[in-house]
């Protein structure tokens, strides 16, 4: 097996298909009080993030759109790390998700998130995986432009 | 019928002796043969055009249209005669008619921007086709949004043609500039541009051909075709990027205004007024790229001395080998079968995206273009959010269709979604 087999066996692990085929809270959310639409003109992902926060804390959170596995899978995975966490829990984690991909990753347990570490060695899908954090993160302060990730 | 693994084996009838030209695919990529299916982007270079760049700035470098010295002299005549290689190689009747640009989207700019500012007022219509590039959109709604004419979209059928009888019912006296692509770049459909200009012509019409993704692919006659315009770029024509050329005809550019101003495009400057050169040097404001339309003619030296025919038998054949080898894979649809096509594949796989697919391919040495190929209408007319595109030139033969196949293979595999034939 090659470095690159390697490589790309990191990126397209079985969580990251498992997501792909079955998203979750994949769906519309009526009630929610914040949303935000993300794009990537550059592949036509396309996404719209929905959240119910109260007291600060994210009580509910789901996403609808179209993308590659990576974008949807990261947006799936996504909302299931959020969901019961402060708004700036999840600023943080953002944060250190981004580093993850990008940069030197910060000591700390991702949890699931961690399958998308594979990312780092493909630098040209690093913005599949962010576009639904960015979303999100625009979402949280009430940034109704469309997100994108360049 | 044939199964794929027939396909792979079939004899390589269909080779041009011409891959140890171009260095670059001598080069491994992810420590695989590099199969290059990426030429409708941009296509690689040969040695003639490298050394031809290269050896321009060793022994003639210097600015042109100015110095008395020898150099500039020089200089000033390669640029001459690369503007006469271009005239030739597209049957323009003068060379005068040939502007230098930057490329295909300079060109549309400049006639957008100095014909179109000139000539459009508002109710003018303006048609193009649902196949066109973002770059044959872009600046007509622009100009559209400047002077208030309207722009108009003829359709294309499901297997991605501009049907005849949809464009002709867009034509109407009010319709004062056509611009169509020669080939689409997403889908390969060639169209039928000589018709289009005739029945254009007859509303009164001037036409613009786009021939980006023409040129290396097709023996382009400007004069048959009867186009007013025709724009392409050198980088798709194995010559370097920053170099392409608009084609007008001569009473149109001599009815143009100037649309950048400074150096070499004036005749006389006072700070009351100034007066312009004639046309091409009036769109060619600032020192060209001379380098690059020297390197651009020796593309053109390269191609023809290759031969056109050749080239067209070649591509023909290996896009039939290639679009039976792709049909035989479960699980895929060809998006664009227009009757005439030149040799560009666009697909799509069964649940796996186009961008998942680019990767994957790329781990296998294969470079295709994965997205809307900045043709998002089209995608959009298709309900499609882009396609994974192979788009075929000189240097490419069945073992990098073999490649293709295999790697398309592979992401099945890795996807869990193969299936068996």
């Amino acid at each position: 097996m090659s470095a690159m087999d390697g490589n790309l066996r990191e990126l397209y692990q079985e969580v990251i298909f498992d997501h792909n085929r079955q998203p979750r809270n994949f769906h519309e959310m009526p009630e929610a009080d914040h949303h935000a639409d993300g794009h990537n003109p550059l592949c036509g992902d396309q996404l719209t993030v929905y959240l119910r926060i109260n007291n600060d804390v994210i009580e509910d959170v789901s996403f609808v759109g179209h993308g590659c596995a990576i974008s949807t899978a990261s947006a799936s995975l996504m909302t299931e790390a959020v969901k019961g966490k402060t708004v700036a829990e999840v600023e943080a984690l953002f944060k250190d998700f981004h580093a993850l991909l990008t940069d030197t990753p910060p000591e700390r347990d991702f949890g699931k998130l961690a399958v998308l570490t594979g990312v780092r060695e493909f630098p040209a899908r690093v913005k599949c995986a962010t576009l639904a954090w960015h979303t999100l993160h625009n979402a949280l302060i009430g940034d109704h432009t469309p997100a994108q990730t360049e | 019928m044939n199964t794929v693994a027939d396909l792979r084996h079939t004899a390589s009838a269909t080779r041009l002796p011409v891959a140890d030209d171009f260095p670059i695919l001598a080069r491994p990529v992810h420590g695989r043969r590099l199969a290059y299916l990426d030429n409708g982007a941009t296509t690689q270079k040969p040695n003639a055009v490298i050394e031809a760049e290269a050896r321009f700035y060793r022994e003639s470098n210097a600015n042109i249209h100015r110095g008395v010295h020898w150099l500039s002299q020089h200089a000033t005549e390669l640029y001459d005669d690369a503007r006469a290689t271009v005239q030739r190689f597209i049957g323009a009747a003068r060379a005068d008619e040939i502007v230098f640009t930057r490329g295909t989207t300079e060109a549309i700019n400049l006639v957008a921007n100095t014909w179109g500012r000139k000539q459009l007022t508002a109710g003018d219509e303006i048609l193009i086709t649902t196949l066109e590039h973002h770059s044959n959109i872009v600046p007509w709604q622009m100009l559209c949004e400047q002077t208030g004419a309207v722009l108009k979209v003829a359709p294309v059928n499901e297997i991605g043609e501009v049907e005849l009888a949809g464009f002709d019912a867009l034509l109407s006296p009010r319709t004062r500039l056509v611009a169509i692509t020669h080939i689409s770049n997403a889908l390969g459909t060639i169209n039928p541009v000589a018709e289009m200009v005739e029945h254009a012509h007859a509303v009164g019409a001037v036409v613009l051909v786009d021939g980006a993704q023409a040129v290396a692919h097709q023996a382009v006659d400007v004069q048959a075709l009867g186009c007013d315009f025709y724009a392409f770029s050198g980088h798709k024509l194995y010559g370097p990027t920053g170099i392409g050329v608009l084609y007008g005809r001569a009473e149109l550019l001599a009815a143009m205004p100037p649309w950048q101003g400074g150096g070499d495009m004036i005749r006389t400057v006072s700070f009351e007024r100034s007066t312009y050169a004639e046309a091409p040097q009036r769109f060619e404001a600032g020192t060209p790229n001379i380098a690059g339309a020297v390197a651009l003619a020796a593309a053109i030296d390269y191609v023809q001395a290759l031969g056109m025919k050749r080239i067209v038998a070649h591509e023909h054949a290996l896009l039939e080998h290639a679009t039976a080898a792709l049909r035989a894979i479960p699980g895929l649809r060809m998006v664009g079968t227009a009757a005439n096509k030149a040799g560009i594949l666009s697909f799509m796989i069964e649940h796996i995206h186009p961008h998942d697919l680019g990767t994957i391919l790329d781990s296998e040495g294969v470079a295709i273009r994965a997205g809307h190929h900045c043709a998002m209408p089209l995608m959009t007319r298709f309900g499609i959010p882009g396609t994974a595109r192979a788009s075929l030139a000189i240097y490419n033969d069945e073992t990098d269709i073999a490649a293709l196949v295999t790697a398309i293979e592979k992401a099945q595999a890795l996807f869990g979604t193969r299936k068996k034939a």
